[in-house]
């Protein structure tokens, strides 16, 4: 029993990595929009780095999380 | 921690820089206790003062090498209020200023090896976060008293969907110290346990050179980092005060 809830755990935070991966999408889309857009203004760009860091942090903020889950899972269960 | 280390097979365990250790004894950590934590922080302060009271000394026209650097990041810190924030928020720039220094500094200390990153404990992290929740909360009902309320009712929706608007931007509203808080700590944990998993893989012979590798450019990442996460930080207090201080009209 003890070693199924620990397959369990490890599956588990496997899992959860994968949303470490889904906020790497994240973050890539709003940087790529950032430069496409930046590269058609560039003159507007500089006053956006702001919303841009805003943009990645919360966008990251979720990848953070599930890693979070896994470290819980790996070490604190 | 060390059964399971050993149980694991890490010749370094990642986790095992994070923990809260007596600095005088061995004996239970109570809250009076001075620990590496208590050291580290005290450290920060000490950098954030020692900066600004040398930077800020001679007050030269052409600015020393630690004048300039006092200098810029005052400047870099007032525009971001003054843009984010607004012409109102700049009366709040001084604790902007303190949070945004003091974290940078235990961001970079943390980065020495074999010192402690007192920003990676959610405790940290989460007294910092529920002073900004705490204060835009104060400061936006005593500035507009019971029309703080108005951010949760959204007028710019059609009325039908409002109230379950409301309830969303309500429970947002409540989440923001939990995510202002995990995202610092847990940006700063992940990369410094990445860094001792590579350090780990260094003791066999075959994978060290990939290992040293890494470890480098992942530090190097790790500086990016640090000096990210403390700008995040800033710039999400200056949106979380924009809430309470500015006008009602966006």
């Amino acid at each position: 029993m003890n070693e199924l809830a620990m397959m369990g755990q490890y599956i588990g935070a496997g899992l959860a990595a994968i949303g470490c991966g889904a906020a790497g999408i994240g973050v890539g889309h709003i940087a790529g929009n950032f430069l496409s857009g930046a590269l058609r203004n560039p003159s507007a760009a500089a006053g956006q780095m702001a919303n841009l860091f805003v943009g990645i942090a919360f966008a990251e903020a979720l990848g953070i999380f599930a890693f979070l889950i896994a470290l819980l899972l790996m070490f604190a269960v | 921690m060390e059964t399971e280390a050993e149980g694991n097979g890490f010749a370094i365990h990642p986790m095992d820089q994070f923990v809260v250790r007596p600095l005088f004894s061995d004996g239970p950590v109570h809250w009076y206790t001075v620990t590496n934590v208590t050291l580290w922080l005290a450290l920060a302060v000490l950098c954030v003062a020692a900066l600004m009271i040398f930077g800020t000394r001679r007050r030269a026209l052409v600015p020393t090498r630690s004048q300039s650097v006092a200098e810029l990041a005052y400047g870099m810190v007032r525009n971001m209020v003054e843009e984010v924030t607004g012409p109102e928020g700049v009366k709040y720039f001084p604790y902007v200023m303190t949070l945004f220094l003091f974290i940078l500094f235990a961001n970079l200390l943390g980065l020495i090896p074999a010192s402690f990153t007192t920003t990676s404990h959610v405790a940290v992290t989460a007294t910092l976060a529920l002073l900004v929740f705490f204060s835009v909360t104060i400061i936006g009902f005593v500035r507009k008293g019971p029309g703080f309320l108005k951010m949760f009712w959204v007028e710019a929706a059609p009325l039908p969907v409002r109230p379950v608007l409301a309830v969303i931007e309500l429970i947002s509203y409540f989440v923001r110290p939990v995510s202002h808080s995990i995202r610092l700590a847990g940006n700063l944990m992940a990369g410094h346990a990445v860094i001792k998993v590579f350090a780990g893989f260094a003791t066999m012979a075959v994978l060290s050179p990939v290992a040293i590798g890494a470890v480098t450019l992942i530090y190097g990442l790790e500086t990016l980092v640090a000096v990210v996460q403390a700008y995040v930080f800033t710039i999400l207090t200056c949106v979380y005060l924009r809430d309470a201080v500015a006008d009602n009209h966006h």
